[in-house]
């Protein structure tokens, strides 16, 4: 099972340069092999650990609260236009 | 003695008499931050006006400096990343709230590794950190700020951050208390995602008392994260009164005192430790983890994955870096994202994406969490025998700026740190001794049972009473 850090990158959406690729590669598949050390421990029957302790649902009243408020939201934006986070577009033919 | 030398205990116990206000310990605590944080580099951040404003409003309280991915309203929370250039935390962490409530102000935000990955505080983007025992030496990761700032009476204690050993790591490498809390003892709400299963915030100090006084503070029930129980939070700081190792059953468990790669000192230092609690009245117990060397490999998978899951937040949308280049959605996020975030960050987005993608899903992540089991049923097994175990901290001591420049070598950092992480439990590291020669601080590390603090703290209060 080997890496390929160029494409698992862009899955990632991480745009890696040649460079960075060159690096990445065989650290990575160091990595790879030393973690699938696990591969040998007998895991037959055991339940998975998905959490850092057991947990159970937490519910609390579906009431309406306040929330942060609008400008402070939008304070980081990187662009915005009025109440709103301003994009490049999305939606391929579509009007810009 | 200088106001900034104090520690939590000193400082309240001043303050109620009237010694002293906050303001005068936060002037010290900037005059220090002025003459040392040049060569050292602990802080990223010091907003001096507001820290006085805050004393002023709070003027019994006691100033804490804060890692810099929490979030305190109106301060910047870079996370060591370029991609939060410039943010503002527009709301505060629970943890800051929780101080707030019980007399602790933020004061100054300190560096550490880009989204808490790393174990030397070198992945920042910020700047280099030093430790305060050698300039040359890193200050331990990804807690270093706090640390270096602690170990160089910078603060009089600051809140850090452990997901597989970044408190305890750094604690160890500057001469400092540092408790990784268990698990749900802390809420995480406003508090940067890296491994959510495994992050949790905790005091680091210049005493145990300071740590449990902090611990306290920071500790319980919040609703806006749903993983902290509503146990009531003892009163640690009271419970160390009389606190001994009479009795006390330590576990020394074979698979962390007879690793490779154990630095010498560090094992000196260590069997010392493990001597001192035996004249101490401690009954010394061996004990075997024997799913402890797998902790690693489950690691250095479980967390990646969790932290690409996380990571993906930072998509040049709301917040953070956006590039200049992006031209349609795709590029706005592949070309933000590559510019925004640091090597170690890239590495382990691509680790946890490789796990989690289909067909390596069961072989990697899923089989991961099932050994995790087997390392969490060690740790309930071996807590059945013992009262707690103690282990090195850290398999060497602080290390050169620059001299593990491997990832995986660097990884190593964190043996002794993570299967405690993994198993949710409470672990802590105190200070135990110096290198012969360098001079160079090593902790030994306690480790208790799930919301078991009570206990670990006594432990470590005696330990420390025996130490010196």
């Amino acid at each position: 099972m080997k890496i390929d850090a160029g494409y698992v990158a862009e899955l990632a959406r991480l745009e890696l340069t040649d460079e960075e690729k060159a690096v990445f590669q065989p650290q990575l598949e160091s990595i790879v092999k030393y973690v699938e050390k696990i591969s040998s421990v007998d895991v037959e029957g055991v339940e998975p650990m998905m959490h850092g302790r057991p947990l159970v649902n937490a519910f609390r009243e579906d009431v309406v609260r306040p929330s942060m408020d609008r400008e402070e939201a939008l304070a980081n934006a990187p662009e915005r236009v009025g109440d709103e986070f301003l994009l490049p577009k999305i939606v391929e033919g579509a009007e810009s | 003695m200088e106001l900034f030398e104090l520690g939590i205990k000193e400082a309240q116990d001043g303050l109620a008499k009237g010694e002293f206000s906050s303001r005068d310990i936060v002037e010290s605590v900037i005059a220090r931050y002025r003459a040392r944080n040049g060569e050292i580099g602990a802080y990223v951040t010091f907003d001096e006006e507001g820290a006085l404003a805050l004393a002023d409003a709070n003027p019994k309280a006691v100033p804490v400096a804060v890692k810099d991915l929490i979030n305190v309203r109106g301060q910047p929370c870079t996370c060591g990343s370029k991609i939060l250039e410039g943010y503002v935390s527009p709301y505060d962490a629970t943890v800051i709230r929780n101080m707030k409530a019980h007399g602790f102000i933020p004061c100054g935000r300190v560096n550490m590794d880009e989204f808490a990955m790393g174990s030397s505080t070198e992945n920042s983007a910020l700047g280099v950190t030093r430790n305060p025992y050698d300039l040359s030496r890193v200050p331990g990761g990804s807690s270093g700020g706090s640390a270096a700032a602690v170990g160089s009476d910078m603060c009089i204690a600051a809140l850090g951050t452990d997901t597989g050993g970044s408190i305890r790591q750094p604690a160890s490498f500057c001469n400092c208390v540092g408790v990784k809390p268990s698990y749900g003892r802390v809420s995480r709400y406003g508090v940067t995602a890296f491994a959510s299963s495994l992050d949790q915030v905790g005091p680091m100090t210049k005493s145990v008392e300071d740590a449990a006084i902090l611990l306290g503070a920071l500790a319980g029930h919040d609703e806006m994260d749903g993983t902290t129980p509503r146990d009531p939070v003892p009163d640690y700081a009271a419970a160390l009164e009389g606190a001994t190792l009479k009795g006390v059953r330590l576990g020394l468990p074979k698979e962390y005192l007879e690793v490779g790669g154990l630095d010498p000192e560090v094992k000196r230092i260590t069997d010392d430790a493990i001597a001192k609690c035996a004249r101490a009245g401690a009954e010394l117990v061996e004990v075997s983890l024997p799913h402890t060397e797998y902790a690693m490999a489950v690691y250095y998978i479980i967390a990646p994955a969790e932290a690409s899951a996380n990571l993906a937040r930072f998509d040049g949308v709301r917040y953070g870096h956006r590039s200049a280049a992006s031209k349609d959605v795709y590029s706005l996020y592949v070309k933000s994202r590559a510019e925004g975030f640091g090597p170690e960050v890239k590495r382990r987005i691509i680790m946890g994406t490789y796990v989690l993608s289909s067909g390596y899903y069961d072989a990697y992540y899923g089989r991961a969490q099932k050994v995790r089991t087997l390392i969490k049923r060690d740790f309930d097994d071996v807590f059945g025998r013992v009262d707690a175990l103690l282990t090195p901290c850290a398999p060497t001591p602080a290390f050169k700026l620059g001299e593990l420049q491997d990832p995986l070598t660097m990884y190593l950092n964190d043996l002794f740190t993570i299967p405690s992480s993994l198993a949710g439990v409470c672990a802590a590291s105190v200070p135990a001794g110096f290198t012969a020669g360098t001079g160079l601080p090593v902790g030994v590390q306690f480790v208790c049972g799930s919301f078991e603090e009570t206990k670990l703290l006594k432990i470590c209060k005696a330990f420390e009473g025996v130490s010196k």
